[in-house]
């Protein structure tokens, strides 16, 4: 490989991140679901020709694809090596999670791209659609004990063959789907985005050449290995562990554990989850690619600087047996994958904090809280309304977590609550900052928040959620405390109740005039509480961030259901 | 008020104040700059009416201002209360469940009122319109006794639904003016009726918080106004529109890109009548690099832009990207070994390396002097000469040794690097876009962004660039030029089927009444009052909207919902290419606009004079560092050039406020208005 002048080196940088960024761009405008249009629940990237690595990565796309996309093109290499290789005007379509990481809803488009003849790299994109099937409606399905529970899943297959179109694999995904019209907009959207990347490359490597193009991809993920080497050296050497649990799979009331072990060595790290649960019954496992998406993630936010491609992992080994609920393969179900990765992405905030207290994150909220409310208005009209919650992220060495916050994996926005009462007979009572919610610290954490929806329909309204954290908090760390755990109701006329699976409910009716309540979590705390400036403590007191009195904010008396 | 042929434009920026006196009747015209300082600009603005001389006729004064934008930026505005629906205090708190990063769980949000001054009371609207609860008037009226004894000087009302149905914010507004005769104080309903809680709370309170700032800030500069200002004093808008200054007082938050908004209305207007419709207009500043896209001569424009985390602002703007790549943006080799540009910037104090006012960082502009671009000896403004040696001291300290490169190719790299960052800029708004940039020109301004001009064109691919006349007062001539104009909006938010067509005309007439009635009162000539007519629309289920202009015929002639459809349609497949007949189509937003349009000021009167020479402009040649050498580069006095003169590259051309480089083959112009045209040659 020749060496490139870093004048040359930073222009291609940037010529490249450009073109990815703009590939995300173009899906989020031409999508069709809000979970891609709205929430940017999308991604794409330019992967390496022989095996798949990350080489370049949108700036724009959800955080926890980042890692997970350079096994979606893995996936399609060997499925392509076993049927004689990749063609000029090939593209696969796919959805396994096993394969390619995360969950059924995420389908992938895998393209390769040649030059004078040759495999010159691959892109992807990857989107979240709004149904794939399943048991239920957006397929956060939260008691499933198996993958067809979960939705339909498709293997890496040739949607595209030398240009021509496999109409019939499309139509029977959109015949498995409640959304078939969005579905249909959202791969045209996706093909947008490769079709658009083809072109800017192509253009790139006329003005470039293919071997500078080539040189700067490589230079590019061996600086991201060199940056993230530098960055564990300033880590003390040693085994640094950190367990936390997921309160149940859905299925039974057994906690599970999710521990890390972190050696470090010198500009070497090895992350072992050996000692975490085995796999559950329920839909809180994850595949291996997703586990090592999600450690990517946890990285990334710890080290921002390092430029996203696989140079981030090259100093990093994994153990990640599939003894454990970390690396399942079909038909385990793995649609709660949130909630697991985000306990995963704590641990490895949990150990290098024990390091590097100045590098430590106290625990986001951490759980998505997938609520779907629905029903059938007289006029037999069905309605769904689904959506994901927000909390407080976790304090951390410079100042207090942020309030009502998205979760690590994700950058996506809440709807507005005026526009779901504009479309669902529904009307919210609160939308409010959870007082006390937060954990104490020298900083505290942000503050998780109250939503609060009463039932508008006659018909009333079947309630589903898929949440955690109900009764493991987020953790503080350096001495802080942990923060409120999620909290989740519905108030009827015969009482107020709650989950046996505490955060995890399975189509509870509520009447016209009832309401549910959801309490999410804060952020832990950093550093031990009574460091904390007394100034700060008074300007809480006063913006009510603390509750007056040391009272619970919800103090009814609370039946299970 | 008398309509005034003289003009006055006023552009008070950071560095600069910038002032443009035309009358629109002879053609002539006077320019004065003079330093500004941020806090006290009315001084500067007297001291620039000072260097601009006595004004002799009656005039009207247009202002363009960042005093909102920059009250926003450092929390210099005023204590505010909140009054809304009960359950619903901390929406301005809690945004769109958001983070300030991709990547890093750092930062914070402290919101423009905080917590303990945002009280609730019992009122509830549902989205239909129905009132679900009526408002308590006593318990708001102690509410906002409550608010004003606990010092707010302002008082922002935001109700749920408000958009649907602003009874009981007007019921509340009304008894809160009551009881507060003189506090300033603001609704929703009339800011912002549109759905979406936290963009229609953001933007109100936001107003609100300005709303004192923007009082006091336009009385000062009132205060310095010289006699003879028969024609009133107005303001530029974000969308580019100029207001009344009553009007200002009222939405001060409709300013928030004022400035910057002149400038690209200016950079419209030059390049149309120099025969191009298509331009991107770039203007490099200190900090900063300001690309906006105009095409067909209408500026791109978007719904919202928020001022720093979390402050939303939701009003129709100018849409202008900006990158942190300005001539103090600070060089620097980050932890991978790579140049990089900005964003930090060594600002105008202490400024970079080379103005000797102990910066210590590399910046942009140093690298320009260290090249020889910028003669050491003629810097911008009323400062000494520029220290070449301290600029390549630190360039090799702080790029050239880290990378291995000597200093003269370290300065050009810097420049390389930030030639590469605005053309990424420019392609963000034009090829992202779905626009060609070789359908547009490049119309630089600012002091140094007539440098870059020839590494942009060829590494984006535009056609060519003009450099305007007088690139330092773009924005104050954009003042002088900009149309008056005012919006409104309403939220519909029903199939469209649903909407009785009749009663939509009617909203459109008495929106359009209300807004021309705005414009009407202008002090300015006007040639005539035009309405645009806009409905948001999309596909019952999606979030995003599309803008479907709607003819102006239909304020008065009649239409139906298959005219309506048939618009959406059309304007759906340009942006999108599949339609989705099955699906029903939604009414979103109602959006009119009345705009007074100002009669056409012809910008040949800044023709060079006729008996310029290009020998007379010459100056002395010196050594310029370029594609990795020392070059001899002619120098000419950019000003003094005839009209139709051709100068081919490499040449550099100066004038006060600007410079401009003529890359080796290319070449430049002088068009009958005196801007440059610069365009590669053809290969002979």
């Amino acid at each position: 490989m020749i060496a490139l002048d870093p004048v040359k080196l930073a222009i291609l940088r940037g010529r490249l991140e450009q073109i990815v960024d703009e590939m995300d761009a173009v899906l989020f405008r031409s999508a069709f679901n809000p979970i891609i249009a709205e929430a940017h629940d999308a991604s794409h990237g330019v992967y390496r020709a022989h095996d798949g690595a990350t080489l370049v990565q949108g700036t724009q796309g959800l955080p926890i694809f980042v890692g997970a996309m350079s096994f979606a093109v893995k996936a399609v290499i060997e499925k392509a090596a076993s049927a004689g290789g990749a063609q000029a005007g090939d593209t696969w379509l796919f959805n396994d999670p096993y394969d390619g990481g995360t969950h059924l809803n995420d389908f992938r488009l895998v393209r390769p791209v040649f030059r004078d003849g040759r495999l010159f790299c691959w892109l992807a994109s990857v989107g979240h659609w709004l149904d794939a099937g399943g048991a239920v409606p957006g397929g956060f399905n939260p008691v499933a004990t198996e993958s067809m529970q979960e939705g339909v899943r498709i293997p890496p297959v040739k949607i595209f063959e030398q240009g021509r179109f496999n109409a019939a694999v499309l139509e029977i995904i959109l015949a498995n789907s409640r959304t078939p019209a969005l579905n249909r907009g959202d791969f045209n959207a996706q093909l947008n985005a490769l079709d658009l990347g083809e072109k800017r490359l192509s253009a790139l490597l006329d003005e470039f050449g293919a071997i500078d193009v080539e040189s700067a991809m490589s230079a590019l993920v061996q600086r991201s290995a060199a940056m993230m080497r530098a960055h564990i050296e300033t880590i003390p050497d040693g085994v640094w562990s950190f367990e936390d649990y997921l309160d149940n799979d859905g299925v039974s009331q057994a906690p599970l554990t999710i521990a890390l072990d972190m050696t470090i060595s010198g500009a070497a790290m090895t992350l072992d989850f050996s000692r975490s649960s085995p796999p559950c019954a329920g839909p809180l496992n994850i595949a291996r690619s997703t586990a090592i998406a999600c450690c990517y993630v946890a990285l990334k936010h710890v080290f921002t600087d390092v430029p996203a491609n696989s140079g981030c992992l090259e100093p990093v080994e994994f153990i990640i047996p599939d003894s454990t609920l970390l690396a399942v393969t079909a038909p385990k179900p793995v649609g709660g994958y949130t909630e697991t990765i985000l306990r995963m992405i704590g641990v490895i905030f949990g150990a290098i904090g024990k390091a590097r207290p100045d590098l430590s994150y106290a625990a986001p909220f951490g759980t998505i809280n997938a609520l779907s409310m629905s029903g059938t208005t007289r006029q037999g009209k069905r309605w769904v309304m689904f959506s994901f919650f927000g909390g407080g992220l976790g304090a951390h060495p410079h100042g207090d977590g942020l309030s009502h916050a998205n979760n690590p994996i994700s950058m996506a926005t809440i709807p507005p609550f005026e526009i779901l009462e504009a479309a669902y007979p529904v009307m919210f009572t609160q939308w409010a900052l959870r007082p006390g919610s937060a954990g104490a610290g020298k900083y505290r954490g942000g503050l998780g928040a109250i939503y609060e929806i009463e039932a508008l329909d006659e018909n009333g309204a079947d309630i589903f959620l898929l949440g955690e954290r109900g009764i493991h908090a987020p953790f503080g760390v350096q001495g802080g405390g942990s923060a409120a755990l999620n909290h989740f109701e519905w108030q009827t006329a015969s009482g107020v109740f709650s989950g046996k699976l505490v955060s995890k409910v399975n189509g509870v009716r509520i009447a016209c005039g009832e309401r549910v309540r959801l309490e999410t979590p804060g952020g832990g705390g950093w550093g031990e509480p009574a460091l904390r400036d007394n100034a700060l403590i008074e300007r809480d007191l006063r913006l009510g961030y603390l509750p007056a009195n040391d009272q619970k904010p919800s103090s009814q008396e609370v039946r299970h259901d | 008020m008398t309509e005034s042929p003289v003009v006055l434009g006023v552009d008070i920026g950071g560095t600069f104040v910038d002032l443009l006196l035309v009358d629109e009747t002879t053609g002539q015209f006077r320019i004065a700059k003079s330093p500004s300082q941020r806090g006290d600009e009315a001084a500067g603005f007297a001291n620039g009416l000072k260097a601009l001389g006595d004004i002799h006729r009656a005039f009207a004064a247009v202002h363009g201002t960042t005093v909102g934008t920059n009250a926003l930026l450092e929390r210099k505005f005023a204590r505010a209360g909140v009054i809304t629906t009960r359950g619903f205090r901390d929406v301005l708190e809690m945004r769109r469940r958001d983070r300030p990063h991709t990547w890093g769980l750092t930062g914070d949000f402290r919101p423009a009122v905080e917590r303990d001054m945002r009280l609730e009371v019992s009122e509830r609207t549902l989205a239909s319109g129905e009132i679900r609860s009526s408002l308590d008037l006593a318990e708001f009226e102690q509410a906002a006794r409550q608010i004003i004894a606990w010092g707010a000087q302002a008082i922002a009302i935001v109700f749920v639904n408000a958009w649907a149905n602003p009874a009981n914010e007007k019921q509340a507004i009304e008894a809160l003016r009551r009881l507060w005769p003189d506090g300033s104080c603001v609704a929703s309903h009339e800011i912002l009726p549109e759905i979406r809680e936290f963009e229609r709370t953001s933007t109100t309170v936001l107003n609100a918080v300005l709303l004192p700032v923007a009082g006091t800030y336009l009385a000062t500069i009132a205060a310095q106004m010289p006699p003879n200002n028969d024609g009133g004093f107005h303001i530029v808008q974000s969308n580019g529109g100029v207001m009344s200054v009553e009007m200002a007082r009222r939405f001060p938050v409709r300013t928030a890109l004022s400035g910057p908004a002149a400038g690209v209305i200016a950079a419209c207007e030059i390049a149309s009548q120099a025969g191009f419709p298509n331009v991107i207009s770039a203007d490099l500043g200190g900090t900063s690099f300001d690309v906006s896209l105009i095409a067909a001569g209408k500026p791109a424009m978007r719904a919202q832009a928020s001022i720093g985390f979390g402050y939303t602002i939701r009003t129709p703007m100018i849409e202008i990207t900006t990158i942190g790549a300005g001539g103090g943006s600070i060089a620097h080799v980050d932890s991978g070994g790579f140049l990089n540009i900005g964003p930090q910037s060594a600002g105008s104090v202490p400024g970079p390396a080379c103005y000797g006012a102990g910066g210590d960082s590399a910046t942009l502009t140093d690298a320009l002097v260290v090249c020889g671009f910028i003669d050491p000896r003629r810097p911008i403004g009323n400062r000494p000469d520029f220290d070449v040696d301290q600029a390549k001291r630190v360039i090799h300290r702080d790029i050239a040794t880290p990378l291995g490169l000597e200093t003269m190719v370290a300065a050009e790299a810097i420049i390389r690097v930030a030639d590469n960052r605005m053309a990424g800029a420019i392609r963000l708004v034009s090829i992202e876009r779905g626009h060609d940039p070789a359908a547009f020109v490049l119309m630089p301004f600012g002091g140094g962004g007539a440098l870059h001009a020839c590494a942009l064109i060829d590494s984006v691919g535009i056609a060519k660039a003009v450099v305007p006349r007088f690139p330092g007062v773009t924005s104050a001539l954009g003042c002088v030029i900009a149309d008056f104009r005012h919006d409104r909006v309403q939220s519909i938010e029903r199939p469209l089927l649903d909407c009785d067509v009749k009663e939509l005309r009617q909203r459109l007439q008495s929106m359009f009444e209300e807004t021309s009635e705005a414009v009407r009162s202008a002090g300015v000539r006007l040639d005539v009052i035009e309405a645009e007519l806009q409905m948001d629309m999309n596909y019952l289920g999606q979030t995003h909207s599309i803008a479907v202009g709607l003819p102006s015929e239909f304020l008065h002639a009649d239409f139906d919902h298959a005219t309506l459809i048939n618009l959406f349609e059309k304007a759906y497949q340009r942006s999108f290419s599949r339609l989705l007949r099955e699906t029903p189509i939604k009414a979103a937003n109602l959006r009119v606009a009345a705009i007074g349009k100002r009669p056409k000021i012809d910008l040949s009167i800044f023709a060079p004079p006729k008996d310029a020479s290009v020998q007379a402009a010459r100056r002395p040649s010196r050594d310029v560092w370029h594609d990795g050498q020392w070059r001899k580069m002619d120098i000419y006095s950019r000003l003094d050039l005839p009209a139709d003169a051709i100068i081919a590259g490499p040449a550099i051309l100066e004038q006060d406020d600007a410079t401009v480089f003529v890359a080796e083959g290319f070449s430049a112009l002088v068009d009958r208005a005196g801007n440059l045209i610069i365009k590669r040659q053809k290969a002979s």
